[in-house]
């Protein structure tokens, strides 16, 4: 199967883009492209599962809602996700993240995610009706 | 970026002249050799920011510009609250006042020689760096109020470090202003139990040798000779900052239509500084100041400890401490008449000028020092403020060299393990808990640190005082 998710260049951060064939899917992408500018997310074991929801005024903000809403369950709890399931209903969203305690000499994580913003925000589909998901992270 | 663009006034100085709905001019401040280099982005973003309402004078971009979110890092912009100005939590950034102190320990190289790898090792283990780290000290409810409150000056009080040391924080080490029940619980939660780290990415904590100086007279006041060691840390308001950046940008994107706010990018979220949001903004971002001000001196505190083990001849007096990405309430001069502006510094240091009542009376003959960021293969540089600076951009300098490179490109260029070996080979021993993180972090990854600092010096933004160089360099 096709990666969902990719990093796109910026030059002082770091662009995260997910793909799939619902908003959903690229949503869960880019989750996993979040993951993986800290670390492998092949490399997080799925041991603990953590439930959250967001609201916003649109799509794309609720994108960056949601990806926030990752960066502070993983900086309060300490944790890593590498599998997402998230649910969609107009501009709310439910989530769950399955993940585990950052294990610094086993993930050797790169860098630690401050927040993400609002440059480069887009979700749309393309041509062929993918979905895109994508932001730049702040790291 | 396009010279065309711009139109040139002097070898280091060049002007976008006001068109559409810039209310004022932009104007980047470095050599023609860095604007060559510089993202379009660059041009777009001080552009944007010269249409945002109440802005006075220029948008302006210093010698390490590049792409940022909304504003350029490397921008400044100054508001006039008069005239229906704005602040912007995108013009703040993420990290707020992420920033950099100094500090001079009473050693030379010949004293830390017998002790360097020991001493790497030591402050790599007692300073909490990298991802899922934490401190020593948990904050309680009462506590991380007294602590958005007060600042250094809250660590002083709770034993991290000496009262001579809030002389030399801007501020004296508190910033007036912090309302932390503006601060959310959500960013109060995220940061209980990050006090005294370092954080990631660019942040670092670095044992350097001055290597040589530029102004002898202005060395001396500022305690530095060459062969000195020096120790630099460069972190900000952690978790607490991060979060009130984020619920700010959202609020501010989300009320600008209200306050009939056009923005030409969403990441220049801002609202006016006489309204509620502009109003809790503030607020909630002097907090997050107070907060990297007590990381710092609580960071500062274990640098301490670790060098008493090791090295008990040492005295860690601090230099100075400054702080990148702000905004704050200051007087300049607009047009011959005095102001009070909201200035906004992102990824940009304060570099008030000899005379200032706001540099501390023992540097005040000299002007404010201004501590500037190098790679940790390369060099960081100690400058002062000068006279002009006050009026060229609202006494502001340059913060770091700037990136050249995405770290997605440096990733691709470099293994970490290797850049480790490569600085061990020049005596720059590196400790890290990630490889990928260093390689991220290559010197090669960012702009020449000397150049972007010589334009700033021939620019009279800042004039330099002393080179320095890394020879311990701890990355999150």
């Amino acid at each position: 199967m096709m990666q969902n998710w990719e990093h796109f260049p910026h030059k002082a951060d770091m662009g995260i883009r997910g793909i799939g064939p619902t908003r959903e899917a690229a949503f869960e992408g880019a989750a996993l492209a979040l993951t993986g500018v800290i670390t492998d997310p092949t490399e997080v074991i799925p041991a603990q599962k953590v439930s959250m929801t967001c609201q916003a005024p649109d799509d794309e903000l609720l994108l960056v809602d949601w990806l926030n809403a990752l960066v502070y369950e993983m900086a309060t709890r300490k944790m890593l996700f590498g599998r997402f399931e998230v649910h969609i209903n107009g501009h709310s969203l439910q989530a769950t993240a399955w993940g585990e305690p950052v294990e610094v000499t086993r993930h050797r994580p790169a860098v630690e995610v401050k927040g993400a913003t609002y440059t480069e925000l887009s979700l749309k589909q393309d041509e062929q009706g993918r979905w895109i998901a994508q932001c730049v992270v702040d790291v | 970026m396009d010279l065309s663009l711009l139109k040139q006034r002097s070898p280091f100085e060049w002007h976008i002249s006001p068109r559409g709905k810039m209310r004022v001019p932009g104007v980047i401040y470095a050599t023609e050799g860095l604007i060559r280099d510089m993202d379009e982005k660059v041009y777009e973003q001080v552009t944007n920011v010269a249409t945002l309402p109440g802005i006075v004078q220029a948008s302006y971009a210093m010698p390490d510009a590049h792409w940022g979110y909304g504003f350029p890092i490397g921008g400044v912009a100054a508001f006039d609250p008069d005239v229906g100005g704005v602040v912007s939590a995108g013009g703040v950034g993420f990290d707020i006042s992420c920033g950099v102190r100094a500090l001079r320990t009473g050693l030379t190289v010949t004293d830390l020689q017998r002790v360097k790898e020991q001493l790497a090792e030591a402050l790599f283990h007692r300073v909490p760096a990298g991802v899922g780290s934490t401190g020593k000290l948990h904050l309680d409810r009462h506590e991380m109020e007294a602590m958005l409150a007060g600042g250094a000056q809250w660590a002083v009080g709770k034993g991290y470090g000496t009262q001579e040391d809030l002389t030399f924080i801007e501020e004296l080490g508190c910033m007036d202003g912090a309302k932390p029940d503006c601060v959310s619980e959500f960013a109060k939660k995220r940061q209980q139990d990050e006090m005294g780290t370092l954080g990631s990415g660019n942040h670092y904590l670095e044992v350097q040798q001055v290597v040589q100086v530029f102004d002898a007279e202005v060395a001396t006041i500022f305690g530095l000779r060459r062969g000195d060691i020096v120790v630099s840390i460069h972190c900000g308001s952690r978790g607490l900052g991060h979060q009130i950046g984020s619920e700010f940008l959202k609020r501010m994107a989300v009320s600008a239509a209200r306050y009939h706010i056009d923005l030409p990018d969403r990441e220049l979220a801002s609202a006016p500084i006489n309204s509620e949001v502009g109003q809790d903004y503030l607020g909630a971002m002097r907090a997050a100041i107070n907060c990297a001000l007590a990381n710092r001196q609580i960071v500062t505190h274990l640098v301490r400890e670790t060098f008493a083990d090791l090295l008990p001849q040492a005295t860690l007096s601090l230099l100075y401490d400054v702080s990148h990405n702000t905004c704050k309430v200051e007087e300049h001069v607009l047009d011959g008449i005095p102001a009070r502006l909201f200035v906004h510094r992102k990824g940009a240091t304060r570099a008030f000028g000899p005379g200032h009542p706001d540099v501390p009376h023992s540097l005040r003959a000299a002007g404010q020092p201004v501590l500037i960021g190098g790679t940790m293969g390369t060099a960081s540089y100690v400058l002062v403020g000068t006279e002009e600076s006050m009026s060229l951009a609202f006494g502001s300098a340059c913060h770091g060299a700037g990136r050249s490179m995405s770290r997605h490109q440096a990733l691709r260029q470099w293994h970490g393990r290797d850049v480790v070996k490569e600085l061990a080979a020049r005596g720059i021993l590196i400790r890290s808990p990630s490889f990928r993180g260093v390689a991220e972090e290559a010197p090669g990854a960012y702009k020449d640190v000397s150049e972007v600092v010589d334009a700033a010096n021939d620019t009279n933004l800042a004039r330099k005082v002393a080179r320095l160089e890394p020879l311990i360099c701890v990355k999150g």
